[in-house]
Order: C-alpha cells, then sequence, then structure tokens
C-alpha cells in the first residue's frame, strides 16, 4: 500500500545533503580534502525518494558518490566530514576516506569498485530473506556500471533468488569522462529487462516520482515478489569528481586549453597515423567537450532541491534551510578547527 | 647490471609522457600495437590525435571482458597495450593476468605466444584510499609465467615500455602514481592550486631526461642508485626515492648505503641483489606491497638459497593502507621506517 510522500521530511533530507556536499566541495577547493571526492550534487531527488521508504533492517550498499544517502540515512555529518577531510576521529578514524565510508547503525556500507554494490546488495537481501523478512537491499549505480560483468551477474542472481533488492540506475550519460553511450550497446532498462527485473523509471530530479516509483518497487520486494530495477536520470554538475578535466575545461577553458592545444597539436604533427584518423581524433574532442556542455549543466528546472522546494510551504522550506545551515555550518566549522589549517595534504604539517 | 648512457640527444620529460613517448615510438614503427582502456582518448589524448580512435580506444567500465580481450587481441596478432587507472580494479578481472596471460603460452607448450601489456597505475602517498592505493606487484611476479616491471624514473619507463611492447610476453608494465603528474592533475590535482604533494613526490622520479629517440632497457638488469659499503637498500618504484632519502639520513649519521632498483620484479636479477648483499653484509628491503607472500620474503629466501650471509630487515605494508594522510604515510614503507631498519642491522 503505497504510502504518500512526506514533502517536508524529504525536503529536509534533500536540503541536508546539498549542504554537507557544498561545504566539502569548498573543503576540497581549499585543499583540505585529500584525495578524489565524488559529490552527489544533482542526485538529492534521488537519493530522499527512495531512503525516505526505508525502515530499520533495510540495508543499503552504496558506490562512490556515497555522502548524500549516508547523511539522508542518518549519519552524523560531522563524522563524515572529519573522515573526508583525512582526520583519524572520523567516522573511520581515518581508515577509509570517503571512497569506503562504512556506517554500521545506518546499515550502510560504500566501495570504490565500481559494480560491487550489486553483489553485496544481493548477499544482503539473501541474509533479510532469513533473518528479517519484509526488509530491502537497495544499491546504487550509474549507467556506465552496468558495463561492469558483477554487476550483470548480481541481475541475474537477485532475480533467479527471487530476492528483495532494488537496483538503482541513476543515469548521468558519463562514466567517468566517457560518453556511456560510446561504449554500450543497447539500454539500461531493455537490459534490465532482460534478466526479468521489473522496471519503474522516473526522472531524478522529481523527488516526488522518484518516491512512488521507488515505493512500488520496494512494496513488491518485501512482500517477496522479486527484485526491482529503477532507472532514473539525473545531472552531474560537478563531473565525475572535483577536479573533473572536463569541467576544467568549461569553467576555466583558456587554462585547461592551455594545455590541451599544444599536446594534441604535438600528436598531429608526429609521425606515424593517417591523416583522416588525426582529423577524427581531434574532432572527438570537440564532441566530448560539447556533449559535455549540455549535460552537466543543473539548471534551475533540473535541479531537484530546487524543486522539491515547491513542494512545500514557503515558510516551512525557509525553517528548514536556516536549522539545517546551522547544523552544517557547525559542523564543518568543528571539523575545519579538528583537523588544524593546513594547505595541501597535510602531509606537511603532519610529518615534517 | 646499470645501463651505460646513450649518446643520442634527450628531452625532459614527466614520468607518464616518458611512456607514451615510447609507446608512441612502438606504434609508429609497428601498426599492430595497440592501446585501449577506460578513458584513453582523454589520458592518451597525445597519441590518440596522433594515431585516432581505431588504435587508441575508449572501453566500457568492463575490467573483466577487456583484460581478457587483450589476450585474446594478442592471440590473433595484436600488440595490445592495454591500460587501467590502477591495478586495484584489474581484481575484478584478475582470470584474465592468472589463468589466461600468465599462462596461454605454457599450455601450448610455448608455441602461442601472448604479447600483450598490462598497463596500470600503482601505489599511494596520495591519499586515495586502501583499495585505490596497493601495488600487488608481488603476487604478480609469482605467477609462473609474467614479466613484471616497475620503473622508477622517466628514462626507464621509456626505455621499460619499448621492451615491454616488443616482448613477445604476458607483461605488466606498472606506473607509480606518485611519479606520474598526469594522473594526479587528473585525479583533480590541476582543478586547485591549493594542492600540494611536493614535499613527497620524487623529484627525480616525476621528471628526467629522456632519449629523443628511445632505446629498449633489458628486464632482468637492476641498477645501482647509490653506492656505499654499510647496507643495501633494495626496492623498485618509488620505494627506490624513498631509499635514496634514507640514504641522505644514515650519511648523516655515518652509515653509507647502497641503493638498488630492482626496475623489473619478473624477471629479477639475482646476481645483482647476491652482489651487492655480499659486499655490505647488511640488507633492507623496502617494497610498497603486502610484507606477507611477496618480495621481501623472495629476496630473503633468494639469500638462504644462495648461501649469502648478510643481516637483514625488511619496511613492507602490515596493513590496510588508510586514507588519512598521516595515517597512510606510516603505513607505508617511507624513508624514516628505511633508515629504522638499516640502523637496526648496525
Amino acid at each position: 500500500m503505497a504510502t504518500k510522500m512526506d514533502a517536508a521530511r524529504v525536503y529536509r533530507m534533500m536540503v541536508r545533503s546539498r549542504m554537507v556536499e557544498d561545504a566539502i566541495v569548498e573543503a576540497w577547493a581549499e585543499g583540505l580534502v585529500p584525495g578524489e571526492y565524488h559529490a552527489a550534487i544533482g542526485e538529492e531527488g534521488i537519493n530522499a525518494g527512495i531512503i525516505a521508504h526505508l525502515t530499520e533492517h533495510d540495508t543499503m550498499a552504496l558506490d562512490h558518490r556515497n555522502t548524500s544517502p549516508f547523511i539522508m540515512r542518518g549519519t552524523d555529518p560531522k563524522a563524515l566530514m572529519l573522515e573526508v577531510l583525512g582526520s583519524d576521529e572520523g567516522i573511520n578514524r581515518g581508515m577509509s576516506g570517503h571512497m569506503h565510508i562504512f556506517d554500521k547503525s545506518v546499515k550502510a556500507g560504500s566501495d570504490g569498485i565500481v559494480g560491487s554494490g550489486g553483489p553485496l546488495a544481493v548477499g544482503q537481501a539473501y541474509a533479510h530473506t532469513r533473518l528479517h523478512p519484509g526488509s530491502v537491499a537497495i544499491t546504487f549505480h550509474g549507467e556506465a556500471t552496468m558495463n561492469q560483468g558483477l554487476l550483470m551477474e548480481s541481475y541475474n542472481m537477485a532475480v533467479a533468488w527471487n530476492l528483495p533488492v532494488v537496483f538503482v540506475c541513476k543515469d548521468n550519460k558519463w562514466g567517468i569522462t566517457t560518453y556511456s553511450k560510446d561504449v554500450t550497446g543497447g539500454d539500461p532498462v531493455s537490459r534490465a529487462k532482460g534478466f526479468g527485473l521489473h522496471v519503474e523509471t522516473a526522472a531524478g530530479h522529481k523527488v516526488q516520482d522518484v518516491y512512488a516509483a521507488a515505493g512500488r518497487l520496494v512494496e513488491r520486494a518485501r512482500a517477496g515478489k522479486g527484485p526491482g530495477f529503477l532507472y532514473l536520470t539525473c545531472h552531474r554538475p560537478n563531473g565525475h569528481f572535483e577536479g573533473d578535466p572536463l569541467v576544467g575545461l568549461l569553467r576555466n577553458p583558456k587554462k585547461q586549453l592551455s594545455v590541451w592545444v599544444p599536446e594534441l597539436q604535438g600528436g598531429l604533427v608526429a609521425e606515424g597515423g593517417s591523416v583522416a584518423d588525426k582529423a577524427k581524433a581531434m574532432a572527438g574532442v570537440g564532441v566530448r567537450a560539447g556533449r559535455y556542455t549540455r549535460d552537466v549543466a543543473l539548471t534551475l528546472r533540473k535541479d531537484p532541491v530546487r524543486r522539491g522546494r515547491s513542494l512545500v510551504s514557503s515558510s516551512v522550506a525557509t525553517k528548514i534551510e536556516e536549522q539545517e545551515r546551522a547544523e552544517i555550518r557547525a559542523a564543518m566549522d568543528e571539523a575545519r578547527e579538528r583537523v588544524g589549517h593546513r594547505v595541501g595534504f597535510g602531509v606537511k604539517g603532519g610529518i615534517r | 647490471m646499470s645501463i651505460t648512457a646513450t649518446t643520442t640527444a634527450t628531452t625532459t620529460m614527466r614520468y607518464d609522457e616518458a611512456v607514451d613517448h615510447a609507446l608512441g615510438q612502438a606504434m609508429a614503427e609497428d601498426p599492430t600495437v595497440v592501446t585501449y582502456g577506460e578513458d584513453v582518448q582523454i589520458l592518451r589524448r597525445v597519441l590518440h590525435s596522433r594515431f585516432g580512435g581505431d588504435r587508441v580506444k575508449d572501453t566500457p567500465i568492463s575490467e573483466s571482458a577487456f583484460m581478457y580481450a587483450g589476450v585474446g587481441a594478442a592471440m590473433a596478432g595484436l600488440r595490445p597495450v592495454v591500460e587501467l587507472y590502477m591495478i586495484d580494479f584489474a581484481t575484478v578481472g584478475w582470470s584474465a593476468i592468472l589463468n589466461a596471460g600468465s599462462k596461454f603460452k605454457d599450455f601450448s607448450a610455448g608455441e602461442w605466444k601472448v604479447p600483450m601489456v598490462l598497463r596500470a597505475g600503482v601505489g599511494g602517498w596520495y591519499s586515495d584510499g586502501g583499495e585505490h592505493a596497493q601495488t600487488l606487484w608481488g603476487s604478480l611476479a609469482s605467477y609462473p609465467s609474467v614479466e613484471v616491471v616497475v620503473p622508477s624514473t622517466p628514462a626507464d619507463a621509456a626505455g621499460l615500455m619499448l621492451s615491454a611492447v616488443q616482448s613477445d610476453e604476458f607483461t605488466v608494465f606498472l606506473t607509480p602514481k606518485l611519479l606520474d603528474q598526469q594522473i594526479l592533475d587528473y585525479l583533480a590535482g590541476d582543478q586547485r592550486d591549493t594542492l600540494d604533494l611536493s614535499h613527497i613526490q620524487p623529484a627525480a622520479g616525476v621528471r628526467g631526461e629522456v632519449p629523443a629517440r628511445v632505446e629498449p632497457i633489458p628486464f632482468g638488469q637492476a641498477a645501482l642508485r647509490r653506492d656505499g659499503g654499510d647496507v643495501t637498500l633494495v626496492s623498485v618504484g618509488t620505494g627506490v626515492h624513498r631509499c635514496l632519502e634514507a640514504a641522505d639520513r644514515l650519511a648523516a649519521d655515518g652509515i653509507e648505503a647502497s641503493v638498488l632498483d630492482l626496475r623489473t620484479l619478473a624477471p629479477l636479477d639475482k646476481e645483482a641483489i647476491v652482489e651487492h648483499v655480499a659486499r655490505t653484509g647488511r640488507v633492507v628491503v623496502a617494497d610498497e606491497d603486502y610484507v606477507r607472500g611477496g618480495l621481501t620474503g623472495e629476496i630473503a629466501a633468494l639469500l638462504l638459497e644462495s648461501d649469502t650471509s648478510a643481516r637483514y630487515a625488511r619496511v613492507a605494508v602490515e596493513q590496510t593502507i588508510p586514507f588519512a594522510p598521516h595515517l597512510e604515510y606510516a603505513a607505508l614503507p617511507n624513508a624514516e621506517r628505511i633508515a629504522a631498519a638499516a640502523k637496526s642491522l648496525a
């Protein structure tokens, strides 16, 4: 039986997620976040629309874009921030960093190996059928992950064993910096149907649509009617990770081109390779940049948080924003203070 | 042993440019050489603009399929250089390495060779977390028919890459990411000027003189990077530079260290190891791989088998590699740990 979406609760989840991501992205730019960072800005409607359905024993197998689902499920923002900032006081004592966060208290773990969330969720779902019947396992992955064998194997296992799994496909059209359609046969939905998965689709920036579609799949899974595939479109305004070179090409074309153009010209004039191949290759770079320009922009119309705001009254929205802003700011201020002021990766301050 | 310097003209290059320089030379000379992997039309954009999309191909995120496909392509006449961002990602398709690349030649009684190069980044020091920081070369070098190459300088990277492409064997060519400025830039480095790895990046590994016309460097020949009579520090990749740092520290305390760069783990230059360890009577093996079942134990066994009498210590990775910079630094074979191990043999 479908439940009505609590718009204020869902809006709060999205606002909170966005504010945490914004705070981490800001810290990243200041050199406070070591390593890679993959923000889930643009995926809030997806994450909130699904996580709003989850109950106590449900589990989540997350990927590299995991801050948002952790925060929405209830992970302590400051503990997560400390981890991402490279502190040994973080949620995983400095062992995980942002790509491998584990929070047993919210029954969610993440893994940077593309596609591994699928089989992990299959195993969790199998455990649920024996230990907590009626619970579901959720896993999130991108469309490009659907070319990873172990994920495809897990679709089949989930169907063959009739497990309560929901595979959530977030289609942002790009796998790292490669356009997915250039390296993919068929399409995600027909592929999922081919495995016998029950499919629902929605536009990821419309949280109420995601909520409704997710509700149908979660309900089926809880009732023992088998796994589902939730196909959602979304945008990736910050690129694959912070510092994505193609985003750099858009935001600061002069800087990026000053590096790339001489390199590419070098390849063009070097011996070997036909003129036609060289010309095609150069055109390919332009096509990729053009598609990127089209695909990454998060317009107001396609921003799930902005759209979600219209689902609640202005006064409720303002109150939620103020409360969340105060908490998230305080958390980041404290996290920054705990790791200390440092430039770069902190090795300089920490070791020498 | 050490290679004598060539008299050809040289150019200063980054480590990654040196690899591509050699690969480009090989591709220009031999139309059967191709390269493919995730995002290579961006990462290898110079080769892409030079040789086009049929020889420099993007793959889907399908490591198990595209690594096995490399073996198939090599069996059918190509010399593919199959690229992975990191060797950690090979684990989802490890069978292509272990059960195909390293075995098919043997199964065919040496008749059907697999002239494929698997090119992959390795190692940490830049806080990417425990499944993006491993080297796994000890495991790779343990398989019966595989060549494992880990260059520590741009010149070596070029010469060894040319040998790798020309080799008829299945070769794993591992590039320490800390030395590869391009990959560090790609993983976000050049989009924020607040990033500073200069204190842990060995300058001599990141940039150096490379012959304009690359000559192949034979496998199985270690290079003596520093000569000292008190202790031999043995390592590979970034570890060579950590040993050189440690040697500086030891010299300040009156201990003179030799630093031996193995350059390839398979084949292993056993003669050079035995010769230098016998000469100094003390050895520290520094390995950016796990301590158990790897290079450090292999060298201990080699010394025992060859009746080489020496005091021995090892510095390697003894835990899951942490993410936090200070924890990661402490877990990896840093210069302080290597120097302390050397002193413990005094």
